[in-house]
């Protein structure tokens, strides 16, 4: 099958996330005899989509007018839709992302093909065409079967390796035939945290909780964050005071992450706080108060004050990396 | 402004979730079902107060079978001033759209919220879906939204961050937190909620794209390995060689 991938770009920089798509659907195009290419919208330098080719993309598509670099699902939404039919593709990839979150539904549903949202790992092909995803806040999984020939799949990030051989893909100028007129958003500013890593894309995530008492007591947790190369998370009453921004919150109401590894502290572990977190590969659990929930979730844990242990873990992270 | 909400029933939070029939479907069994956090916290909220500021009215559409009427009524009770509800049993998220566009697209709203996902398939493609079939604009996972005249305000989140755009009606709009404060419905509105219209509409004939073929649940998590708090260094030992993710 014929595979599209969209690329979500950050100013022109490859996202991780997007590194993932572009595996993920050279892993489908291996599976169904097929090649990959990429779709890229607005200004990203040509040499950071040619790399792509180690990925496993063949050719990259890419409308590069400024008109692009305003994000609007709907605009965005007819120039893929266009490149699907361009490429004949049977399978386009998104990331479950913001904005393939906003993107692969409006597509799905302009191509009447059926989609799977977060899909978790690669599609099954015998008798079918079958996509795995996680459903009821991370309780459970559900087997989905795409019925149309044409197949929308939003990839959830970190959920599989990023696989880089060599190659380099042909970036060709694509007429996309949108123009300013199809642009109905207007993006007036965007404002990001440039020097942390992107919590869903994290690896590994320090977050913490009530247990820390005040936003002055962070510090500690950014150090641990800092020294482990992690991401910074924290539970809902931390960011509904203000003590952490609404974007670190993960839980029901918050953001969904599935990294290989989360550090909870001073989290109790409430029932919607473990839905955001519960598919993580291993969750330690540091509380001081052993019949804390989060506890049952763990795989490991360290029954005790943050304000002692947190120190300590510190030091013995930074003497293991000494010695690696 | 005219003003659509679309809500959906969801196992309840704490719901046990289980499985029948070999794994094909959910065992509905003893559990309690609510309005979907988003749809009722952020987007009815919202709605109402839209129509608080600039007048109108707030209409609330469900795709579903008379089970739901109940949390129709909730909406009801909290402000909105009529229901529809599209009596069919839907199978995928593109079904819910499809059939909402059907009785919507001739209907005028002004802005059309739903809730940024459900808590039971973790979607967060309802409001995508019914966007491009109503060919309106669509801000996802609003955090804020102002209103003045015909243009809305609104700030998103995205990775790390967020991002603020404007957008005139009509146009789509899915609920995040922060968007509004839920409101508990009063007994004033719980009485009236009893008089106000809800209209049950004949579905379209519209097929689902996907369908669930199996579930299944999570392995067990062993339980927790305790780590000695005064000797950390174990559990970055542990955490190397034994789960091998440092």
């Amino acid at each position: 099958m014929s595979v599209l991938v969209y690329i979500d770009h950050a100013g022109g920089k490859l996202k991780k996330a997007a590194l993932e798509a572009t595996t993920y659907a050279s892993k489908v195009a291996q599976k169904t005899g097929g090649e990959v290419t990429a779709i890229a919208l607005g200004s990203i330098d040509e040499g950071a989509l040619a790399a792509l080719g180690a990925y496993g993309a063949t050719k990259v598509l890419k409308a590069g007018e400024s008109h692009f670099d305003n994000f609007d699902a709907g605009a965005y939404t007819k120039a893929i839709a266009k490149a699907v039919e361009q490429t004949a593709a049977q399978v386009v990839i998104f990331t479950h992302n913001s904005s393939g979150k906003s993107l692969a539904p409006r597509v799905s549903a302009r191509l009447k093909a059926g989609m799977v949202a977060g899909a978790i790992d690669v599609p099954n092909t015998d008798g079918g065409f079958s996509v795995r995803k996680s459903v009821f806040s991370g309780k459970a999984f559900a087997d989905y079967q795409i019925h149309t020939d044409v197949k929308v799949i939003s990839l959830n990030p970190n959920s599989i390796p990023v696989e880089k051989g060599d190659g380099s893909a042909a970036v060709a100028s694509f007429d996309s035939g949108v123009s300013a007129a199809d642009f109905r958003i207007k993006v007036l500013e965007r404002s990001t945290s440039t020097d942390s890593i992107p919590l869903p894309e994290a690896e590994l995530v320090v977050s913490a909780g009530r247990g820390l008492k005040g936003p002055e007591n962070w510090g500690m947790i950014d150090e641990l964050a800092a020294e482990l190369n992690a991401a910074t998370a924290c539970s809902r009453p931390v960011s509904d005071v203000g003590w952490r921004p609404h974007h670190e919150h993960v839980g029901q109401t918050g953001i969904t992450v599935r990294p290989n590894l989360y550090i909870a502290i001073g989290i109790s572990g409430a029932i919607q706080h473990l839905a955001g977190v519960n598919n993580s590969k291993v969750i330690v659990v540091i509380n001081k108060d052993s019949e804390a929930p989060f506890f049952k979730a763990a795989d490991y844990g360290i029954v005790g004050d943050a304000f002692d242990v947190v120190p300590k873990l510190i030091d013995a992270v930074k003497a293991f990396k000494a010695q690696a | 402004m005219k003003v659509l909400v679309c809500i959906s029933q969801t196992p309840d939070t704490t719901a046990k979730i289980a499985f029948t029939d070999g794994n094909t479907q959910f065992n509905k069994d003893g559990v309690t079902y609510i309005m979907n956090p988003t749809d009722e916290w952020y987007a009815l909220v919202r709605a109402i107060e839209v129509k608080e500021q600039a007048g109108g009215s707030v209409t609330v559409v469900n795709v579903g079978t008379a089970d739901n009427d109940p949390i129709i009524r909730k909406a009801l009770a909290i402000g909105a001033d009529d229901a529809v509800r599209i009596d069919c049993d839907p199978k995928d998220a593109y079904e819910v759209a499809a059939q909402i566009a059907e009785y919507a697209k001739a209907e005028g709203f002004d802005i059309v919220f739903t809730g940024k996902e459900t808590i039971d398939y973790n979607g967060f493609t309802v409001g995508g879906m019914l966007a491009e079939l109503m060919d309106l604009p669509y801000i996802s996972m609003a955090t804020h939204m102002s209103l003045e005249g015909n243009t809305a305000t609104i700030d998103r989140e995205i990775e790390g961050g967020q991002e603020k755009a404007q957008v005139d009606t009509p146009f789509l709009i899915s609920a995040n937190k922060g968007l509004a404060e839920q409101r508990i419905p009063n007994m004033r509105g719980i009485m009236m909620s009893k008089r106000k219209p809800l209209k049950v509409v004949a579905a379209a004939d519209i097929a689902a794209l996907s369908t669930i073929s199996s579930y299944e649940l999570p392995p067990q998590r062993s339980s927790v390995t305790l780590v000695d708090p005064e000797n950390p260094a174990e559990l970055i030992r542990l955490l190397h060689e034994e789960a091998k993710v440092i």
